[in-house]
């Protein structure tokens, strides 16, 4: 007899698979990364930087650019997220894993977050610094986007799933997800213009904090069945 | 053990076949036969469930493999026309990786040993991607080796495989159905097995 693999032995299976998988292509992680960094600095540049109002403006729209941006580049990746498992036959596999499909979902929803999300968490308040960014909404930046990015790959698995194999998925995809991406957006950057304006930003950090939880326990669902009639 | 009662099957709006019915009991082997876009292959892939059927029903144990779900997946092993196996990674980590995703936890010396049997000593930590496509069809194969499953659902496993390879496999096949394992497969290369007789089920 072979030994079972428990629930949580799948999820560190599919996640360490996944981490595996983009270290050996590391070009793709650093795709959205570089692309994250060029949108943000494109603004200062083009708004231009100085001690007058331009630079007031900067720090006014900052959060707004962070969040735009680290949308836009969630998007990127989404098209890779079931794509090339799809093309060799492991999704198949995948859909006969007898212990759990949305268990297995939620780690590839995971690991595209290590690989996708959590750089440009990282990357973020370096970017603050160029829009002059003070320290105490920078903090709160982070903190948004910390809670509101698996929110971003979580609703991007359920697009990504649901056009799979479709001639022209990636801008499908988009189209997809953007617009369930809007209360993430608004949140995240209501909490920093929140501390900004000198109010209360907990509230927004709140409901980031339960958009998350709810896509946490609803979404890996959706996304196993979309693929599973995906694969049809 | 598995039955199939009065299955039809439809892709786009082209009858494949219908009216299909048989049943596979322990330590039977099957080969599905019939020309190119027969529904060959579609069939297999109703049998796990990929395709829900436009009539009929499959039953496992007597129950119906829709309400089974991942219960009759945990008593299945699928071999596609992909190998599912990644290029990126080596032989060894694809194993294990395979394993996992059916549910087993299998250690470094069983996944080596399924290997060597396939004939890929000293291969197991090049990436898959410099082996030869019938040496990725083994790794594929090898799977086979690390599952208790009974039910075994092959599509043309014999694609891209040398001589040698292809004794191995009827070799393996012969050994499951003795321990009172199922096999259903389609090829188009004669597969012999010794001491068991193969029952056709031909498409038209």
């Amino acid at each position: 007899m072979m030994n079972k693999l428990s629930l949580t032995g799948l999820l560190a299976l599919v996640v360490r698979r996944d981490l595996l998988l983009a270290m050996r292509r590391r070009a793709d992680v650093l795709t959205t990364l570089v692309f994250f960094v060029m949108v943000v600095s494109l603004f200062p540049l083009g708004v231009g930087v100085g001690q007058g109002p331009e630079a007031q403006m900067l720090t006014k729209i900052a959060p707004g650019v962070v969040w735009v941006a680290a949308l836009l580049a969630s998007m990127l990746s989404l098209g890779r997220m079931f794509s090339a498992d799809y093309l060799d036959g492991t999704l198949e596999q995948m859909l006969l894993a007898p212990q759990s499909l949305p268990v297995l979902v939620l780690g590839k929803i995971l690991a595209h977050w290590m690989t996708s999300g959590l750089p440009l968490v990282l990357m973020a308040p370096v970017l603050g610094l160029q829009f002059n960014l003070p320290s105490g909404q920078l903090g709160v930046l982070v903190l948004g986007l910390v809670l509101g990015t698996p929110v971003l790959s979580m609703l991007g698995a359920v697009g990504a799933a649901l056009t799979l194999g479709l001639r022209g998925g990636g801008v499908l995809v988009s189209l997809l997800v953007l617009p369930l991406c809007i209360p993430v957006l608004i949140f995240g950057a209501g909490a920093v213009e929140a501390v900004a304006s000198g109010m209360d930003y907990v509230a927004h950090l709140k409901l980031l904090a339960a958009i998350a939880v709810a896509a946490t326990v609803l979404t890996p669902w959706v996304t196993a069945q979309a693929l599973r009639i995906s694969m049809e | 053990m598995l039955e199939v009662g009065n299955l039809g099957c439809v892709r786009g709006d082209h009858r494949l076949f219908a009216g299909l019915s048989f049943s596979l009991s322990p330590g039977e082997l099957m080969q599905v036969q019939g020309p190119n876009g027969s529904g060959k292959t579609s069939l297999l892939r109703a049998l796990c469930g990929f395709l829900m059927p436009e009539a009929g029903e499959i039953r496992w144990r007597g129950k119906s493999i829709r309400e089974l779900g991942e219960q009759y997946f945990a008593e299945l092993v699928y071999l596609g026309h992909h190998n599912a196996i990644k290029d990126e990674l080596n032989a060894l980590e694809n194993l294990h990786i395979n394993a996992g995703l059916a549910g087993a936890a299998v250690g470094d010396q069983q996944v080596l040993a399924a290997l060597r049997r396939m004939g890929l000593r000293k291969k197991e930590l090049l990436p898959v991607k410099v082996l030869s496509q019938g040496q990725r069809r083994r790794v594929a194969l090898a799977r086979l080796l690390l599952t208790d499953a009974p039910l075994w659902v092959l599509d043309e496993p014999l694609t891209a495989l040398d001589v040698g390879a292809v004794d191995l496999i009827q070799e393996l096949i012969g050994e499951h159905v003795a321990k009172g394992g199922m096999v259903i497969y389609t090829t188009h290369q004669p597969l012999q097995v010794a001491g068991v007789q193969t029952r056709t089920l031909a498409l038209a």
